[in-house]
Formats: C-alpha cells, sequence, structure tokens
C-alpha cells in the first residue's frame, strides 16, 4: 500500500522548514533508518530518515522549497512493483498535533466581584480541649517528643541527616533518639546535603516516611533539586502513582551574627511550589503538634524550625497523641483595630508590638499562620473585614515575601473591607552582616512592626 | 581492562534467545514509531530515543528478579518496556492523552509504573542516581534482597551527586546497581571532549565499590554482567558499578541534528554491531530459529507497536479538571510500605 511522507516536525517548536535537499530520488528504494533528505528548522539542518520501508514513488515537494508546513505530504512511497499511479491521493492529512485554546484551563483563581464578599468560614475551634494537663516544654524537646513519638509508632520512620545521631543533633534536637532507635533507624550522613536528599526522596519512593534533616536551610540550597524535582513534582508527574510522604526539616532563618550565608529565610521560596507544604511554627504546642502531622502526611513537607526559638519554653498538652492540622492559623490575640499576620520568630516581634500597642489604646489582632503552605487565608480575611487594616511581619526579604502574597489575597477578596494600604513588615532587602549593630539594623524589629501599626490607623 | 565478552558457550535456551530479540526489536520498532509520530506533531517537546542501546535494558532485564526496582533518566522508553509495562501506556503518555502511565501529565520523560516497580522518567540529569540509591536504601531498611538498578549515562557521570551517591551507597552496603549506560556522547559533547579518566566504572575504585566494563551491543555479556552483579548485591556486598559500552543512533534528541559526529561513525556501528542483528545471526546460524520464526517475531512486533500508536492517538486529551488532581496525596492515607 502506498504511503504518504510527511513533512515532519524536527523540533519542539517547528511549524514549517525548507526542504533544502533530496537524498534520494523518484524510483530508489529506501529501509528504515535511511537518510531521505535535508530539512531545514528553525535551528538546524537536520537529516530526515525513512521510517517504513518501500521505493519512492512520486516527490511532491522539490528540493528548494521553503515555508513547506509541517505534515504536508512530500513524497510518496509505495511498495516494490506498485506503480504511483495506482495511488489515492486524496488520503487526508495527519491530524495536526492538538493544543491551543483547548488546552487552556479555567484558572481557580477567584475574580473580583463587584459585591462586597461575605465573610469566609474560618474554623478557630481549639486545639486541644479545654483543661488538658500542659507542662512547660522548649521547642526543641518538643521537637524531638514528636519524632520519638511518631518513630514509635510507625516503623517506616527514620531521621538521617549530619550529625543527627552520635553528636546527638548540631542543635541537639535528636537527642536521645540514637539510644532509643539505634542505627537503622537515626542515621549520621557524610556532609552532602544533595546526595542524602536525593536518597531520602528514594526512600519514600521506596515506601519509607523519611526525615531528613538539614543541620540548617541554608544548606539546602545545594538539595533543592531534590526538594522540587523529585519530591515536590513527582506524584503529578506519575499521575497518582508515587509521590514523597517525607519532611524536611532544620532550622531557618537568621540565627545570631552568622552572617550572610548562614541567616537566610526561606519560606517565601518554599511557600511558593505546588505539591511541597511548609510548616513554620513559633510555639512549642504547634512545633510538637505540626511535626506529628507533617510525619504522618503523605507529601514533601518542608519543616523550617528556628535556632532561637529551639530553647524558648511554652506549654504543651501533656497527652498521648496531640497533633494540629496543616492550613489552621492560630489567633493569638484578638483585637479589633489592626491586623498582624506573622509566623515563626515574627511571632516574637508581633507579639511584642501587640502589648506595646495596646498601652497606647491600639486593640491588635494578632494571626499566627503556623503553616505557611496550605495557608490559612479565611482566618486572615475574616479578622482584616474586623479590623480593616493589616501588617504583615516576617524576617526574609521583601520582594516576593510572604506578606506581599498575603496583601494581594486581601486586595483581592477584601478589597472594599479595607481602610488603609497592608503594610509588609520584612527583612531589609540586603544580605545578612556580621557587624551587631548592622544585623540588628537588618532584621525586622518590634518597632518597626509599631510603626507600620500607627501608618495603618492613621495614630 | 577490555569490555567484558560473553563467554563463548551462553547459557540461554533458544526460546531466552528468541526473547532477547523480540524483546530489542519491539524497543527499535517502538521508538522508530515514537519518532514518526514526533514528525506528525502528535508528540511533542522532547523525545530522547533509545534506538541502538536496547541490549542494555534487555541483558539486565535477563538478569532482575521479581520484585527488583529500576529507575533511569529521561531516555527511558525502552527501560519500560524492558521491564513489561504496556506499549500501549508508554505510547500514550508521549501522545499526552489520557490513557498515558501519567494521565498525559508526564510525557516522554516522566513515567512510572508502581505495579512494575518503575520508579521514571526523571528530567535532571543525574537526580535519578541518589534516588535510586534511596530506593535500594529501602529495600535494605525493611530487610528484603530486593536490588535497584540505577541506570545514567556518561554525561551523568560526571555530575557530583553521582559521587555524594556513590559514597553513601558503600558506606551503608546498598543494594544498588549503578548502571552508566555509555553511549559517548553527552547530548553533543563525546566522552573524550568532557572526562579526563573516561573509564567511568574505575572511579567506583575510590569508594570501595567493584565494577566492570561491559560491551553493551552484546545482550549475552550484558545479561551476565547483569547477574554477577545482582549476585554481589543480592548477598549484602553493597553496590556493583556496570559500565555498559554502548551507542545511540539517533540524536540526543528529535531536534539533535547530530552534527558532533560523522554519518560514517554512525553507520559503521550500525552494520558492524547492531546488537539485534546481533542475536538475528546468532539465531539463525545456530539453527535456533528459522526465517519463518523470525518473520513472524516481525509481524507482532509491527502489530503491537501499530496498536500502540492507534491508542495513543485515539485515546482522549486528559480531562481540563486533570490540571488539578496529583498535586497532594490525601493527607494520611494508608501506609503505602
Amino acid at each position: 500500500m502506498a504511503t504518504e511522507i510527511l513533512m515532519p516536525a524536527l523540533s519542539p517548536t517547528m511549524e514549517e522548514g525548507t526542504l533544502a535537499k533530496w537524498l534520494v530520488n523518484e524510483g530508489d528504494t529506501v529501509a528504515s533508518g535511511d537518510i531521505m533528505a535535508e530539512i531545514e528548522t528553525d535551528k538546524a539542518t537536520m537529516e530526515f530518515e525513512a521510517v517504513d520501508e518501500g521505493v519512492i514513488g512520486k516527490i511532491l515537494v522539490p528540493a528548494g522549497t521553503e515555508g513547506v508546513k509541517v505534515n504536508t505530504p512530500i513524497a510518496i512511497l509505495v511498495e516494490e512493483g506498485e506503480s504511483v499511479d495506482d495511488i489515492d491521493t486524496s488520503s487526508t492529512p495527519a491530524p495536526a498535533a492538538l493544543g491551543g485554546e483547548e488546552g487552556k484551563a479555567a484558572s481557580p483563581a477567584t475574580a473580583s466581584t463587584p459585591d462586597i464578599p461575605p465573610a469566609p468560614s474560618v474554623d478557630q475551634s481549639p486545639d486541644y480541649p479545654e483543661g488538658t494537663p500542659m507542662k512547660q516544654q522548649t521547642v526543641r524537646e518538643a521537637l524531638r517528643d514528636a519524632m520519638a513519638e511518631e518513630m514509635r509508632a510507625d516503623d517506616t520512620v527514620f531521621l538521617m541527616g549530619e550529625e543527627v545521631a552520635e553528636y546527638q543533633g548540631a542543635y541537639k534536637v535528636s537527642q536521645g533518639l540514637l539510644d532509643e532507635f539505634g542505627s537503622r533507624r537515626v542515621i549520621d550522613t557524610p556532609i552532602t546535603e544533595h546526595g542524602f536528599a536525593g536518597i531520602g526522596v528514594g526512600a519514600a519512593f521506596g515506601g519509607l516516611r523519611p526525615i531528613v534533616e538539614f543541620m540548617t536551610w541554608n544548606f539546602a540550597m545545594q538539595a533543592i533539586d531534590h526538594i522540587i524535582n523529585s519530591a515536590a513534582k513527582t506524584l503529578y508527574m506519575s499521575g497518582g502513582q508515587m509521590g514523597a510522604p517525607m519532611v524536611f526539616r532544620g532550622p531557618n532563618g537568621a540565627a545570631a551574627r552568622v552572617g550572610a550565608q548562614h541567616s537566610q529565610d526561606y519560606a517565601a521560596w518554599y511557600m511558593q511550589v505546588p505539591g511541597l507544604k511548609v510548616v513554620m511554627p513559633y510555639s512549642a504546642a504547634d512545633a510538637k503538634g505540626l511535626m506529628k502531622t507533617a510525619i504522618r502526611d503523605n507529601n514533601p513537607v518542608c519543616f523550617l524550625e528556628n535556632e532561637i526559638l529551639y530553647g524558648r519554653s511554652f506549654e504543651v498538652p501533656d497527652v498521648d497523641d496531640f497533633t494540629i492540622p496543616f492550613g489552621k492559623a492560630r489567633i493569638w490575640r484578638e483585637g479589633s483595630d489592626v491586623t498582624i499576620v506573622s509566623f515563626g520568630i515574627g511571632m516574637q516581634y508581633a507579639l511584642e508590638a501587640a502589648d506595646k500597642l495596646a498601652k497606647d489604646g491600639i486593640s491588635a489582632e494578632v494571626i499566627d499562620l503556623r503553616t505557611i503552605r496550605p495557608m490559612d487565608t479565611a482566618t486572615i480575611l475574616a479578622s482584616v473585614m474586623k479590623t480593616n487594616r493589616c501588617v504583615t511581619v516576617e524576617e526574609g526579604w521583601p520582594q516576593g515575601s510572604v506578606g506581599g502574597y498575603i496583601s494581594s489575597v486581601i486586595m483581592q477578596e477584601a478589597f472594599d473591607y479595607l481602610d488603609a494600604p497592608v503594610i509588609n513588615c520584612t527583612g531589609k532587602d540586603v544580605p545578612m552582616p556580621y557587624a551587631a549593630n548592622l544585623e540588628k539594623h537588618a532584621l525586622i524589629t518590634t518597632d518597626e512592626v509599631i510603626a507600620a501599626v500607627k501608618q495603618v490607623t492613621y495614630r | 581492562m577490555a569490555a567484558r565478552k560473553a563467554t563463548k558457550k551462553p547459557n540461554v535456551s533458544a526460546e531466552e534467545l528468541q526473547a532477547y530479540y523480540r524483546d530489542m526489536l519491539l524497543i527499535r520498532r517502538f521508538e522508530e514509531k515514537a519518532g514518526q509520530l514526533y514528525g506528525m506533531g502528535l508528540i511533542g517537546g522532547f523525545c530522547h530515543l533509545y534506538i541502538g542501546q536496547e541490549a542494555v535494558v534487555v541483558g539486565l532485564e535477563a538478569a532482575a528478579g521479581e520484585g527488583d526496582k529500576r529507575i533511569t533518566s529521561y531516555r527511558d522508553h525502552g527501560h519500560m518496556l524492558a521491564c513489561g509495562m504496556d506499549p500501549n501506556g508508554v505510547m500514550a503518555e508521549l501522545t499526552g492523552r489520557e490513557g498515558g502511565y501519567s494521565k498525559g501529565k508526564g510525557g516522554s520523560m516522566h513515567m512510572f509504573s508502581k505495579e512494575k516497580h518503575f520508579y521514571g522518567g526523571h528530567g535532571i540529569v543525574a537526580a535519578q542516581v541518589p534516588l535510586g540509591a534511596g530506593l535500594a536504601f529501602s529495600d535494605m531498611y525493611k530487610g528484603n534482597d530486593r536490588v535497584t538498578f540505577t541506570y545514567f549515562g556518561d554525561g551523568a557521570a560526571n555530575q557530583g551527586q553521582v559521587y555524594e551517591a556513590y559514597n553513601m551507597a558503600e558506606l551503608w552496603m546498598l543494594p544498588c546497581i549503578f548502571v552508566i549506560e555509555n553511549n559517548q556522547y553527552a547530548m553533543g559533547t563525546s566522552t573524550k571532549r568532557s572526562t579526563k579518566s573516561p573509564s567511568y566504572w574505575e572511579r567506583g575504585a575510590a569508594y570501595g565499590i567493584p565494577g566492570e566494563e561491559v560491551d553493551g551491543m552484546d545482550v549475552l555479556a550484558v545479561k551476565e554482567a547483569g547477574e554477577k552483579a545482582v549476585a554481589h548485591c543480592r548477598a549484602g556486598k553493597g553496590p556493583y558499578i556496570l559500565e555498559i559500552k554502548t551507542y545511540r543512533y539517533r540524536g540526543h534528541s528529535m531536534s539533535d541534528p547530530a552534527k558532533y559526529r560523522t554519518r560514517e561513525e554512525v553507520q559503521k556501528m550500525r552494520d558492524e554491531r547492531d546488537p539485534i542483528e546481533a542475536v538475528r545471526s546468532m539465531l539463525l546460524t545456530g539453527k535456533h530459529a528459522t526465517e519463518e520464526d523470525l518473520k513472524a517475531i516481525d509481524k507482532e512486533i509491527k502489530e503491537i507497536v501499530n496498536a500502540s500508536a492507534e491508542f495513543a492517538k485515539e485515546s482522549h486529551e486528559p480531562a481540563l479538571d486533570e490540571l488539578w488532581t496529583d498535586i497532594y496525596a490525601a493527607e494520611t492515607a494508608p501506609q503505602n510500605a
């Protein structure tokens, strides 16, 4: 049977090309793999090989023809002994690639509406019932207990990272875990973040639930390809067949006087990635409850801790199994004049500012996001609809900040409620300096939060 | 050391030899068809064909056992067919249709099969190497004797994470076979231009990992080397490196004009070292199969490949809802151990 040889697409972007040269003549026999023609694409001159065997019955497009559209018949291949005259050339051309308008999907983003939107429904149920027995614990101890409890409950959970085992943790978060769980489940790695993050993701593909500790998130930049390309995207790329149920954790943001390469806040970076969940707790109770949720979650979770907070003590529920769901902000303090939204160590400035503002007669509502992705925007919006003003507080840089995203959500969903522009209090737009005075100035301060609140409340 | 040749009297039956012929031919014809569909605009983006390298995966699959894992790069169609994944599902993924292994959301470079223990399909050069070591880690952790075949190319072999993975694999005695498919070109850069010491398998010595070079155009040599590597890993002796010397006939991807090598070089390989022709001639000269037998296989393969192309054309594009699925797994579904 005769077949049409079509002008091929020879690059991802080629729509037409020049048929530069025929290397076969009518009547020639060709076999699979023989080069038939040279075709100039938008990028290069390519050789065009035969796929089927047969005889070149007729050349339809002569050499030197420019602008030959992809899928145009350029020659006719006949079988041995067949004549080109027998051919019915009315056959329809092969279908072109689908795409264009059909490929576009409706965005789920909410379009602006002329009506004032109603306040969203908010889940502000307490994290634990009233009367729950409590104990004082540092964030460090809370994180360790969370890991230990989950490791006791599930043999597939293990911890790997630099100095997590024999050294008992560079910041002592894994203290005691080696003694309890042994070296099969608490594993010291060499200093190879890229490699061990990849091994962790592979182990998760293989059915385990790794906790990968980075000594700090700054070092995770060596491994960010595995966090994003390997861990976050595989569930989608596999059509839901396999993903990476695991936790990447470690201290994030500035400690004190450790300079530019050890002092970056990554909340906004990881927040951007679909497929990741991003947690950044402030209190010990949240650190514990959210860590347990993170280990049980079937998705990759970036758990951003803070070295300065490790030693802070908070009340933690003294119960067997305490978890906090992702995507549920906590209102630390109710107020009516302004909403202050923060997370992680930013909460310290937010809460201090709220205390001082109260003395000036300004009532601030303080929201701790706790999880940055998924983000509880409903709680933020409901609060802003009440206070009509908002200030965000974070340690990270201003351009592409978490606060910037929150501002855009408020503008799209609660514009008519705003009585002042949202102000984002962030770290300064500089690498972290070493000098004590400069470092202090580079970080966010309580005074800056107070000034921002006064600005939005016109005081 | 010279590349490993198969021992003189290969320990395979006529049926096995025919099966290798069939499996290699399936990959060859499938890839030719994929190239054709690409030319028609039915396959888009990047498409890296495996033509010429068929003996590598067919030989190693002959050495693999039930439950063994495999992971590779973006040149992955051959690996998927060799481990028994359905040609229809693979081709439909190439055309981006709902009948594809990833429902059309992965494409040529990103396919997976939990059922066949195929873990992708990875687009970042060498990222699959630590991932493969991690899969091997999961089996060691669970205490079974499964092994993982971690495939990568000579281009990936210069990435730093390969050596991070080597170090930890030997340190922790992971049952991982590192398979370097040395097809001699990292995209357009020959090994001579990229690599000071182009004997990649020897680099394992720095980590205490044994290895060897294998003639990748000889399926029996590959199988034999694979069996040795598998035995090493299953016995708990840690990782093993196979550097398999092979050759890709086509460009790096569909849009590669391949001007970095001569047409004669490619033709010489095709004429003198073709892995499928080698088995074909072995079958005929050894009277392990007749011309008729082979014609029947050719016909069967042609039908399978044509059917896969038809399936891939007729399968629908994914529903627009699919844009928003599979981003997150259910929060706390049952353990997948």
